[in-house]
């Protein structure tokens, strides 16, 4: 077996552990919402009147205490806290090491397809959703030691799970030598930026999506019941949903902008202009542009909550496009896809 | 801050405080209407309009072919929807970038972009000279606050020390004396928040200009080199030419540049990719009046930067040498002629064209193959794009070129109208058909045509019992060039650079307000308490606060 049948080999087992981390994610998502309805039945039997919507826990933590000085304590709202806390899950650690099982033989397959091919693999669309794909779950995994996004799990898993199939199926392409046209350093930064921007835009993306979600939830009340998504009320409010995603957000959009500004580079050093509004060049363009406005639109009075949310949306499906649709269908001096 | 009434944050502000406010009223004056104009184009929710648009109206041109970037594909387009095309084309669907509709909506909002940073660059300015405010009488308000009670010591010396160590932060600082008997210091930090989407909203506007001034001021030229041929920079020796709005073509760099071979490596060994080219390298010769030459190196991705010049390799091919003879056998023409390769195998198509010397004038369009195979129909095709058994066929018509008139005419391209085909097609006759070497009859006497050999030391070397001549270098090659001038072009640099700092200045560096205040308490404690306010998003805050509260506690003699 050569090293690229290898690659191939650890690509499909990876695939296999994010299909069992989806479904461990999922299940999660089914038991959170499980202990929703025992919270709402519990709250019902203790003969509770108050809304649980309207509980903002109040905690109070001791700060410190100084041995001879005792020092006060300190209270605080945290307005944030989600409205049913979860419990302690097993099946979400098992989705979690499922993930970073998936993640390290994603990472083999992604490495034997760099050494196989010698050069960096991201050279075409098949490399480039590899390695793309491989970030996005490096992303969140990093995130994740920060923040607590395991909700996110179902979705991080399942978007990768979709776009690595596609790239497997049908973007697949025996390892070639670069053509002189992208034998350039350039290829090893822009890209490399551009897919690390994409896999935060990626988490914004679905950030956005719950935020809009919860706020329905939370504004609209009981209407969402029927779609069984009552593990919500497990999750952060809108408000910090929306910090969050813009968050992530707005790191993509750094990265985008650099990806920008190298591509240009490196546009001027292959065709002698660094930009000439080239069909990718216009996507890059504007996806820079909408996500500009979403940042905007965070700082404009009654555009601040869903309305930047959709922009947020709006900015990954261009991003999607540009990727997929732009790549295959339109022409121009950005060939390659290799297909 | 200064900012648009609809920033967010601005919602705080009492409605007096904004004096003309009454400009909603029906009567406005003529100033009164300018004002309003004008606070309506730079507000928050203008901008922020005026950038979906400009996403949105930057979409077509990537939908229709454009003629900056492909004026072929725009006459492509013509040819194949003729109805469509004329309607579009008046909406300068075909110009999108260039275009009134699009230009105005980028104009827009710069305007709108330079009033909005203006204002706020004048009160920033302000602000930074200012003192950090008044201590708010009651912290505890504040969304960060913690507070803690030290037995024993004093308010004044707990805020001394708490003066100290915000400091050393690198806040701005002030101590105020509260009237129940407090004191406190006022901290203020990150104005370098606000600073930072100054420079990058004004480098934005300093990128506009630029890219604006800067087509004007350089140029692009291009011009197709055959191996062995030189290129002298002056105006006549391009192929086209295109100067910016105030270059003046006598300002071009005296040099010249010769081509003296172009290598082309193509792969071999890996089977999914034979005969895919992995490297082109155009070996150039420069010379400067002064008598210096250099031999230099162009690659793709790898220009020569030469005498404020940028020399760009963009395409490459064939360009067989063909001589033809007039009955008696004087040499009536031979030139090498540039072939436009037509895919990957580079199957060529090019244009000869005889103007004077022979009884008529004499077109003829002509096929190169490299590797020539032939098909079981009869026709070639190209099967690997080096040189292993190169044919050249070709079509041969006769009449009038229509070349006489001057009117300038592309040398790719042939028009038969006024000409009738001698060979191929539906004549019955032959097409002629060479390999490197070799020489035929045109038809009806009208002379020979010879296809040169560019090497024929590797013909004549090439062992006698070998089943194939050696044809290598053979035909020789052609590059095409692009010549550029951009003297703005470390200005845009500098301005992305800006743009880029500028952004991360103003996005991961947190404002915010610190106070701390100490108070004597009657039971000989001290109440301390401390406090933060975000000015604009600051997720680190609440953590932030408590750890000045840490550090101050251990600063203090805290033991935890
Ligand atoms: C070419 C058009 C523009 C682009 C591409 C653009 C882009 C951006 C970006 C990327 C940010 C976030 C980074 C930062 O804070 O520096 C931002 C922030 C901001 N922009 Fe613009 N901008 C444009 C025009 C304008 C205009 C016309 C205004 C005034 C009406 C404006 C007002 C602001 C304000 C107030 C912020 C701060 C937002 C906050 O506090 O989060 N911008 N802009």
């Amino acid at each position: 077996m050569d090293l690229n049948e290898l690659s191939v080999l650890s690509l499909w087992s990876a695939m296999a552990m994010y299909m069992l981390a989806f479904i461990a994610f999922a299940l999660d998502l089914a038991r959170r919402s499980a202990d929703v309805t025992a919270a709402a039945n519990q709250l019902a039997a203790a003969g509770a009147h108050h809304n649980a919507s309207l509980s903002s826990s109040l905690e109070t933590a001791e700060v410190g205490r100084a041995s001879g000085r005792p020092v006060t304590t300190l209270t605080r709202t945290d307005t944030d806290a989600p409205q049913v806390q979860a419990r302690q899950s097993p099946v979400l650690r098992v989705a979690l090491a499922l993930t970073v099982l998936g993640f390290l033989l994603h990472l083999t397959a992604v490495v034997t397809r760099g050494v196989a091919a010698g050069r960096v693999p991201w050279a075409n669309m098949y490399e480039f959703g590899l390695t793309g794909t491989l970030l996005i779950i490096a992303v969140y995994l990093v995130v994740l030691l920060r923040i607590d996004l395991r909700f996110l799990g179902t979705f991080i898993t399942g978007l990768v799970l979709v776009l690595l199939g596609i790239a497997a199926v049908d973007f697949y392409v025996e390892i070639v030598p670069l053509p002189p046209a992208l034998q350039s350093a350039w290829l090893v930064i822009h890209v490399f930026v551009a897919s690390a921007g994409t896999a935060f835009f990626a988490l914004g993306f679905a950030l956005a999506v719950l935020q809009l979600v919860q706020h329905r939830r939370e504004v609209g009340g009981a209407d969402l019941s029927g779609l069984k998504l009552k593990f919500l009320a497990t999750l952060p409010t809108a408000e910090r949903l929306e910090n969050l995603a813009y968050r992530t957000n707005i790191v993509g959009f750094i990265l985008w902008t650099f990806t920008l500004m190298a591509g240009a580079i490196w546009a001027e050093r292959a065709w002698g202009r660094y930009w000439g509004w080239d069909t990718k060049e216009v996507w890059t363009f504007i996806i820079w542009v909408i996500y500009a406005g979403y940042i905007h639109a965070r700082a404009t009075r009654g555009w601040r909550g869903s309305r930047s949310a959709w922009l947020a949306i709006i900015g990954f499906v261009a991003v999607m496009f540009n990727f997929s649709v732009v790549n295959l269908f339109f022409k121009g001096l950005h060939a390659y896809s290799g297909l | 801050m200064s900012r648009p009434s609809d920033y967010v944050d601005a919602g705080a502000r009492p409605q007096q405080e904004r004096p003309d406010d009454d400009i909603v009223q029906p009567k406005l004056g003529f100033t009164g209407t300018l004002r309003f104009i004008w606070r309506q184009l730079t507000s928050m929710r203008t901008a922020l309009m005026l950038l979906l648009l400009l996403a949105i109206a930057a979409v077509p041109g990537s939908l229709v072919p454009q003629r900056s970037s492909d004026p072929n594909g725009v006459i492509q387009y013509f040819d194949d929807n003729p109805d469509l095309a004329p309607v579009l084309d008046s909406i300068q669907m075909f110009d999108v970038y260039g275009s009134v509709w699009f230009s105005s909506i980028y104009l827009l909002l710069f305007i709108s972009l330079i009033g909005c940073v203006v204002p706020r660059t004048k009160h920033h300015f302000q602000a930074m000279r200012s003192r950090p405010p008044r201590t708010p009488a009651r912290l505890q308000r504040l969304a960060a606050h913690t507070e803690i009670t030290l037995e024993g010591g004093n308010a004044g010396s707990a805020i001394e020390s708490a003066h100290a160590l915000l400091k050393k932060s690198g806040y701005r600082t002030e101590l105020y004396q509260g009237r129940n008997g407090d004191v406190s210091v006022s901290a203020e930090r990150g104005y370098l928040r606000e600073t930072g989407n100054l420079v990058f909203h004004s480098a934005l506007v300093g990128m506009l200009l630029t890219v604006a001034i800067g087509g004007g001021l350089g140029y692009a030229g291009q011009r197709v080199i055959v191996e062995g041929q030189t290129f002298v920079n002056t105006l006549l020796d391009y192929n086209s030419f295109n100067p910016g709005r105030f270059y003046n073509p006598d300002d071009l760099a005296p040099y010249s540049l010769s081509l003296d071979n172009f290598d082309v490596t193509y792969e071999q060994k890996n089977l999914d990719a034979y005969g895919q080219p992995i490297d082109f390298t155009a070996h150039v010769t420069t010379r400067l009046p002064n008598g210096d030459t250099e031999e230099r190196a162009i690659k793709v991705n790898d220009p020569l930067r030469f005498e404020g010049t940028d020399v760009f390799l963009l395409g490459n091919g064939y360009a067989p040498k063909v001589t033809v003879r007039d009955p008696d056998g004087t040499v009536v023409w031979t030139d090498s002629v540039p072939f436009l390769p037509q895919d990957g195998n580079l199957t060529s198509l090019g244009v000869i064209k005889i103007p004077d010397g022979l009884e008529e004038q004499i077109g003829m369009i002509g096929f190169l193959y490299p590797t020539a195979y032939e098909l079981e129909t009869g026709a070639y095709t190209s099967t690997y794009p080096d040189l292993v058994f190169p044919v050249l066929t070709l079509n041969v018509y006769s009449g009038d070129l229509g070349i006489n008139d001057g009117a300038p005419k592309s040398v790719y391209e042939l028009n038969v109208d006024d000409m009738t085909q001698l060979t191929g097609g539906e004549t019955g006759v032959d097409s002629i058909e060479l390999m490197p070497g070799q020489s035929q009859e045109l038809p009806g006497g009208r002379g020979s045509i010879t296809f040169e050999n560019a090497n024929p030391d590797a013909a004549a070397s090439a062992d006698e019992n070998a089943t194939t001549a050696d044809f290598s270098g053979s035909v020789a090659r052609f590059a095409s060039f692009d010549v550029h001038r951009d003297p703005t072009q470390g200005w845009v640099l500098t301005f992305a650079i800006l743009i880029l700092g500028g952004l991360l200045t103003s996005l991961f560096i947190p404002r915010r307000r610190v106070w701390i205040k100490a108070t004597d308490n009657v039971d000989g404690t001290v109440r301390v308490e401390y406090a933060g306010l975000a000015r604009g998003e600051d997720p680190g805050l609440g953590e932030a606060v408590d750890a000045i509260a840490y550090r101050h506690g251990t600063a203090l003699g805290l033991q935890r």
